[in-house]
C-alpha cells in the first residue's frame, strides 16, 4: 500500500502571528517556518503504518516555494521514502491546492492521501475534504484512531460531543486531528539520510491544471483587543461583584 | 435568490446553532430554506419550520445522512443547489467534514468559519488561531459558507414555514458507519452554555480536575471546558477542549482556573460576555482578557469561591 502525505509549510505555531501595517498579511519575513503540526501527525502515522508493515510507500508532496524543500527534508527525516515539491510563488487557496494535489495523486497512484486536517495558518480545514470529492473517494476527518486491513480503513473520528467510527474503501483520504499519535523527533542519523532520499522537483505550471483564484484577500487586520479588568481581593469580593456589577449569577 | 441553511441536530432536536445560522443567512437573503438531513427527523424539522422567516423547511432521510457521511451529504445537497445563490451550515465538526466537499462539487470555494457578513460576497473569518482576521471576497456565483455560530444571535422562533421532503440522492457508500461514543453528561453543552468552568494545567491530575471543576461547573448549573495543555496532559477529555483547536465557545460567564492563557485558548473562548480568571500566577496572560481577576492558587480559592456562592443561594 502506498501512502501519500501532503505537508504544508507554515509559521512556526510557537512564534505569534504579526500583522502587517499595510493590511497585506501576516508578516512571514525573517520568522521561523515549519511543518504545519496536523501534516506532521499524518507523516507520523504513514511512518507508523510502513513500520507496521501495512504500508509499502510513504510519499510526502509539498505545493509551495523552493524552501519547501526543508519541509520535505523534515518528511523524509521522518521517515518518509521520497519526496515530491510542486513548486509556486502563489499561495494556493484550498480549492485550487487540492486542484494541485489531484494531479499529484493520478500521477503516483496512492491507496491513501493521510494529511492533517488544516493548516494553522487559514484554518480553513478543507482541502484534504475538497481533494476527496475530486477525485470521489471517500473521507474520514480528524480521525484519532487509524487501522488498515483489507483494502478497507476503520477511522475513529473525533465528532462534536464524542466519537464516531467510519469504515471507508480504499482509496480514501484521511485527515489527522491532534491526538492521532505524538509525532517523532527525527533522530541525526536519519537527518544524514534524508539528505540522500529522492526529491521530484516540478513546477506548477508542468502539472497541466488549470487554476482560477476564487477568493480574494481584501484586509487582513489584527482581532479587536479585549480590555483587562479588574483584580479582585478575594472570592467574596469575586462573588459579589459578578452577582451585582456584571449581573451573571 | 434564495439561501439554505443545513441545519443542525442530534436526530431529535434541533440545535440553536441551526437558529444562529439562520440569522447570520438573512444578510444574505429574505428566502430562507432550512435543509434537514437524517433519519427520522420528521420532528426536528418540524422544529425548523418554526424558526421565524424561514420560508420553508425541506427534509432529506436515509440511513447514511443519519450519520451524515460526508458523501451522502453531498449528494443531497448539491442537485439542490440550482435553486440557490448559497449554502450555510455551522461550523460544527460536522458541518466542517461536509460542506468543503459539497464546495468542490459545485467547482466553488468554501468560505470557512464566518465571523461577520459584510456584504454579499464579502466576509470576515479568524486566521492564525483568531491572532488575525481576514476579509476576504468570493468571487463565485454559488457560496458555500460555514459560519461561527457563537458570533451570531439566535433567530427568534414564531414561524409556521412548510415542510416538504426531497431526495435524499444516491449515496456512493465507499463510507460507512460503524460506531459512535457519545459522551453521556447532564451538564449542558459546552457550546451553548450560558456559564462555562474551565480547568488547565495547574490542576495536575485528571483526579484534582474531577474533584476541584466538575464540582464548582455544577453549583453554577455549568459546562466543563479544558485547555488544550490539561487535555494534552490527560487530566481532561479532548471534547472539553475550549480553543481554536477545540470549541469555540462565548457563554456568558466564562470562568478560568489554573489556565495561563496561551494565544489558542484566547481564541477559544474571549468572545465570551464575562471572563474571571483565577491563577495564582499575576503575570498569567488570562489575566490581560479577564474582566475579574483573582490572583490566588485554585486550591484555596475554589472551595471559598463554592461557600461565597452558598451564601448567595448558588
Amino acid at each position: 500500500m502506498k501512502i501519500l502525505t501532503p505537508v504544508k509549510r507554515v509559521l512556526d505555531y510557537n512564534v505569534k502571528a504579526r500583522v502587517k501595517a499595510d493590511q497585506s498579511g501576516v508578516d512571514l519575513a525573517n520568522v521561523k517556518m515549519s511543518m504545519n503540526p496536523f501534516d506532521e501527525i499524518a507523516v507520523e502515522e504513514a511512518v507508523r503504518l510502513k513500520e507496521k508493515g501495512v504500508a509499502s510507500e510513504v510519499v510526502a508532496v509539498s505545493i509551495g516555494v523552493q524552501q519547501c524543500q526543508e519541509t520535505l527534508r523534515t518528511a523524509l527525516a521522518m521517515g518518509a521514502d521520497k519526496a515530491v515539491l510542486v513548486v509556486t510563488d502563489e499561495d494556493l487557496e484550498p480549492l485550487n491546492a487540492a486542484k494541485a494535489l489531484k494531479a499529484v495523486v493520478e500521477a503516483q497512484k496512492p491507496d491513501m492521501v493521510l494529511m492533517g486536517k488544516q493548516a494553522i495558518d487559514g484554518d480553513n480545514n478543507a482541502t484534504g475534504q475538497m481533494l476527496a470529492a475530486l477525485l470521489g473517494w471517500p473521507q474520514a476527518t480528524f480521525a484519532s484512531k487509524v487501522e488498515v486491513e483489507g483494502g478497507k480503513a476503520r477511522v475513529t473520528r473525533e465528532v462534536d460531543g464524542g466519537l464516531q467510527t467510519l469504515e471507508v474503501d480504499l482509496p480514501a483520504v484521511i485527515t489527522t486531528d491532534l491526538r492521532l499519535n505524538e509525532p517523532r523527533y527525527a533522530s541525526l542519523p536519519n537527518i544524514m539520510k534524508a539528505r540522500t532520499k529522492p526529491m521530484e522537483t516540478r513546477q506548477l505550471a508542468e502539472l497541466g491544471v488549470e487554476l482560477k483564484p476564487h477568493l480574494q484577500v481584501l484586509k487582513v487586520t489584527e482581532p479587536p483587543k479585549r480590555k483587562a479588568g479588574v483584580k479582585v481581593e478575594s472570592a467574596a469580593d469575586l462573588v459579589m461583584k459578578l452577582k451585582n456589577e456584571a449581573g451573571v449569577l | 435568490m434564495a439561501v439554505l441553511v443545513i441545519a443542525d441536530h442530534d436526530g431529535k432536536a434541533l440545535r440553536d446553532a441551526t437558529h444562529k445560522t439562520v440569522a447570520a443567512a438573512t444578510a444574505l437573503s429574505p428566502d430562507i430554506d432550512v435543509l434537514v438531513l437524517g433519519q427520522g427527523a420528521r420532528g426536528v424539522a418540524d422544529a425548523a419550520a418554526r424558526i421565524s422567516g424561514v420560508r420553508k423547511v425541506r427534509l432529506a432521510e436515509s440511513e447514511a445522512l443519519g450519520h451524515m457521511i460526508a458523501e451522502a451529504v453531498q449528494a443531497a445537497v448539491v442537485p439542490l443547489m440550482d435553486e440557490y445563490e448559497a449554502v450555510l451550515t455551522p461550523s460544527t465538526s460536522s458541518g466542517k467534514n461536509f460542506a468543503p466537499r459539497i464546495a468542490a462539487a459545485l467547482d466553488v470555494a468554501v468560505v470557512s468559519d464566518v465571523v461577520e457578513i459584510v456584504d454579499g460576497s464579502t466576509f470576515v473569518r479568524p486566521i492564525y488561531a483568531g491572532n488575525a482576521l481576514e476579509t476576504i471576497r468570493s468571487a463565485d456565483a454559488r457560496k458555500v459558507i460555514t459560519v461561527r455560530p457563537t458570533v451570531f444571535k439566535a433567530q427568534a422562533e414564531g414561524g409556521s414555514a412548510a415542510v416538504e421532503t426531497v431526495e435524499p440522492g444516491a449515496d456512493p457508500g465507499k463510507a460507512r458507519f460503524v460506531s459512535e461514543e457519545v459522551m453521556q453528561s447532564a451538564r449542558p453543552e459546552l457550546g451553548a452554555a450560558r456559564i462555562v468552568v474551565s480547568g488547565g494545567r495547574a490542576l495536575g491530575s485528571a483526579e484534582e480536575f474531577e474533584k476541584v471543576i466538575e464540582p464548582l461547573a455544577d453549583r453554577l448549573g455549568a459546562a466543563v471546558g479544558a485547555s488544550r495543555a490539561a487535555v494534552d496532559a490527560g487530566y481532561a477529555p479532548n471534547d472539553y477542549q475550549v480553543g481554536q483547536t477545540g470549541k469555540v465557545v462565548a457563554p456568558d460567564l466564562y470562568v478560568a482556573v489554573g489556565i495561563s492563557g496561551a494565544i489558542q485558548h484566547l481564541a477559544g473562548m474571549k468572545d465570551s460576555k464575562v471572563i474571571v480568571a483565577i491563577n495564582k500566577d499575576p503575570d498569567a496572560p488570562i489575566f490581560q482578557v479577564a474582566d475579574y481577576g483573582l490572583v490566588a492558587d485554585y486550591k484555596t480559592a475554589v472551595p471559598e469561591l463554592m461557600e461565597e456562592l452558598g451564601k448567595i443561594g448558588k
